[in-house]
């Protein structure tokens, strides 16, 4: 028997679902738009502004840096958060409590601030090329979530299985490559596609971070609105949403939504 | 290949708290000893050392002429069988009981066919594709028992190995763990806080109390002749009377509790016996009469066992139950006097 829902739950719950998706329909609706400014609801109907995009060479380098960036800060970001979780799950015990909350940092302080210390530190202070910086900036942003998605899958795994692999021979090393990661595979994967996702949507690290020469797909389509403010940048952000959901839609396929959010 | 396993004098910290306190084992060759005690006493703390996975702060083990101490825990080969079984989740049966066997540079034919002997040495060949979250408590701990047998370590220990187990299962499972055990003559440890498990699977058990070993001895003799109060009481001699010697004759002593109550009690029967000490029993050991050479008493609660009934008795050495006979029911409030079995009896030390 289906759950009865009331019928003002419902309409909210319909107006909610309006409410989240009404930019997105603007977004593809003014991408389409025949007109050279941004407008909605679209007049006329063109791909235009979509060809657009790969006629002007700042939006595909900068496409190409944000992959770049996201991939490799994301690996980077892993490769310490793996390790941190790992340590945080196995040694509970003896570790002081704010250790974990060291790690979500990132997270609660203010982007805007994270973004102007990075700068100061990363850019100015150890006087390191924007590339790295970038890189360096989007792993230590991204690093919340290795931390804690790889960190959920290891509460729930049971170590006394890492015991029994060494009991039988298994040297330590071995026994976390071959017993322990292939049983949080689920979380790293996860934890990957998150910080993947929030690398390549950044703004506010990445704005303090780019430089003269190289920079992010989202800053370029800032700097392009405050320029021309043309369907150019509802089409990107198009395309940039449509990665997003690619990315989700893999996920979804191989498996499963509900491990995202568990 | 059977060797002994040899503790000395291990000592133990968790921070600033001593848990195991100047502690020794031997476990002959072949033999099976329990570590028996409730949580807390140091039994794993003990296991986890030998296993490698703690540091002792002081003392040895030595597995034959081995001396492990130092030695990491990938590289004692101890064959290890858990609480919660601890099996690979991602690896099916056959490939968990190969696991140990992969390590050691075995080839992959060789690998299989020990392994699928194995199983089928504890029932589980019809299985040996499925994956370990598809298999029951008892399966599960089978594998966990082969995966620890098929590399014929030298010594085997177990953790708490039934407690997840339900009441009919342990039973079974802990004749087959005896069975294996012994058909493969390996040493073995075994950890329980379950006192019939220990009693029934071990050739000698040590019962552990604050880091120390209080008695290692057979069951038998635990049960019969515990060496002190804190034994007494872990297998049953629930009460524990203080006595002095008032008089001695010959063999016989004469020895009074408090408020005066006088036993004659003979040292052929218990040995030399000191001028303070402790007559411990059992309810069995204790029988409620009307008259006799006892201690007096008046009875509280009755509780019927089916061969008897159970009386909460008051008396002056404090609260003490007893059994007495179905022929010969007393009513609470009643006054009948405590006649103690001498074959059911233990004269212990006083407790320090």
């Amino acid at each position: 028997m289906a759950a009865r829902i009331h019928p003002l739950l419902g309409a909210f719950a319909i107006l909610v679902f309006l409410f989240l998706l009404a930019p997105l329909v603007i977004i593809v609706g003014a991408s389409l738009s025949d007109t050279t400014y941004l407008t909605f609801p679209p007049q006329g109907l063109t791909l235009h502004w979509f060809a657009n995009i790969f006629e002007i060479s700042a939006f595909r380098n900068t496409a190409i840096t944000s992959f770049q960036v996201a991939i490799l800060g994301t690996a980077l970001s892993l490769l310490i958060g793996i390790p941190a979780a790992y340590a945080l799950n196995r040694y509970r015990v003896g570790l002081p409590k704010w250790l974990g909350t060291l790690f979500v940092l990132p997270i609660l302080v203010p982007e805007i601030v994270f973004g102007f210390s990075l700068l100061k530190s990363i850019t100015i202070g150890l006087g390191l090329p924007i590339y790295p910086s970038l890189i360096i900036g989007h792993a230590l942003l991204v690093l919340p979530y290795s931390v804690r998605v790889v960190g959920a899958s290891l509460a729930s795994f049971d170590f006394s299985v890492e015991e029994a692999a060494i009991s039988l021979g298994c040297p330590p090393w071995k026994t976390f490559m071959t017993v322990v990661l292939p049983n949080i595979r689920a979380g790293v994967i996860a934890a990957f596609i998150l910080a993947f996702i929030t690398s390549i949507n950044d703004v506010s690290i990445s704005v303090f971070l780019t430089g003269p020469g190289i920079s992010t797909l989202p800053i370029q389509i800032l700097a392009h609105m405050e320029q021309f403010f043309d369907p150019t940048i509802a089409s990107v952000s198009v395309l940039l949403m449509l990665v997003t959901v690619g990315v989700m839609a893999i996920v979804e396929a191989t498996l499963g939504l509900t491990f995202l959010t568990k | 290949m059977t060797v002994s396993l040899t503790i000395e004098n291990l000592s133990a910290h968790y921070g600033q708290t001593q848990v195991l306190k100047d502690l020794s084992i031997s476990v002959a060759a072949g033999e099976l000893v329990s570590l028996l005690g409730s949580s807390g006493c140091g039994k794993t703390t003990t296991l986890r050392i030998v296993a490698g996975f703690l540091q002792p702060t002081s003392g040895h083990v030595r597995l034959g002429d081995r001396d492990l101490t130092r030695l990491p825990a990938h590289a004692r080969d101890i064959g290890l069988v858990f609480q919660n079984y601890a099996l690979f989740p991602h690896l099916s049966v056959q490939d968990n009981v190969a696991f140990g066997l992969k390590q050691r540079g075995i080839a992959a034919a060789d690998r299989a066919k020990r392994a699928t002997a194995m199983l089928e040495r504890v029932g589980l060949s019809n299985l040996a594709d499925r994956l370990p979250s598809a298999l029951s408590g008892g399966q599960k701990q089978r594998v966990a028992l082969a995966r620890a047998l098929v590399i014929e370590p030298p010594l085997l220990m177990f953790d708490e190995p039934l407690s997840n187990l339900d009441a009919k299962l342990r039973v079974d499972m802990r004749v087959e763990i005896r069975q294996l055990q012994k058909a493969n003559g390996t040493t073995s440890l075994y950890v329980t806080h379950d006192q019939e498990e220990a009693f029934s699977i071990s050739d000698r058990v040590a019962i552990m109390n604050a880091g120390r070993i209080m008695q290692l001895d057979t069951p038998e003799v635990l049960y019969q002749k515990p060496a002190n109060a804190f034994v007494a009481r872990f297998v049953g001699f629930e009460n524990l009377i203080p006595m002095k010697v008032v008089a001695r004759d010959g063999a016989v002593v004469t020895a009074e509790a408090a408020g005066g109550a006088r036993l004659h009690l003979s040292q052929d029967l218990f040995g030399p016996i000191k001028d303070d000490f402790v007559l411990a029993t059992r309810p069995d050991g204790l029988v409620v009469r009307k008259d006799g050479e006892g201690v007096p008493a008046t009875l509280g609660t009755r509780t019927y066992l089916g061969r008897a009934y159970q009386y909460k008795c008051g008396t002056a050495a404090g609260e003490i139950t007893a059994n007495g006979a179905l022929s010969e029911p007393f009513e609470p409030g009643d006054k009948a006097v405590l006649v103690p079995m001498p074959e059911q009896c233990c004269i212990l030390d006083p407790e320090t």
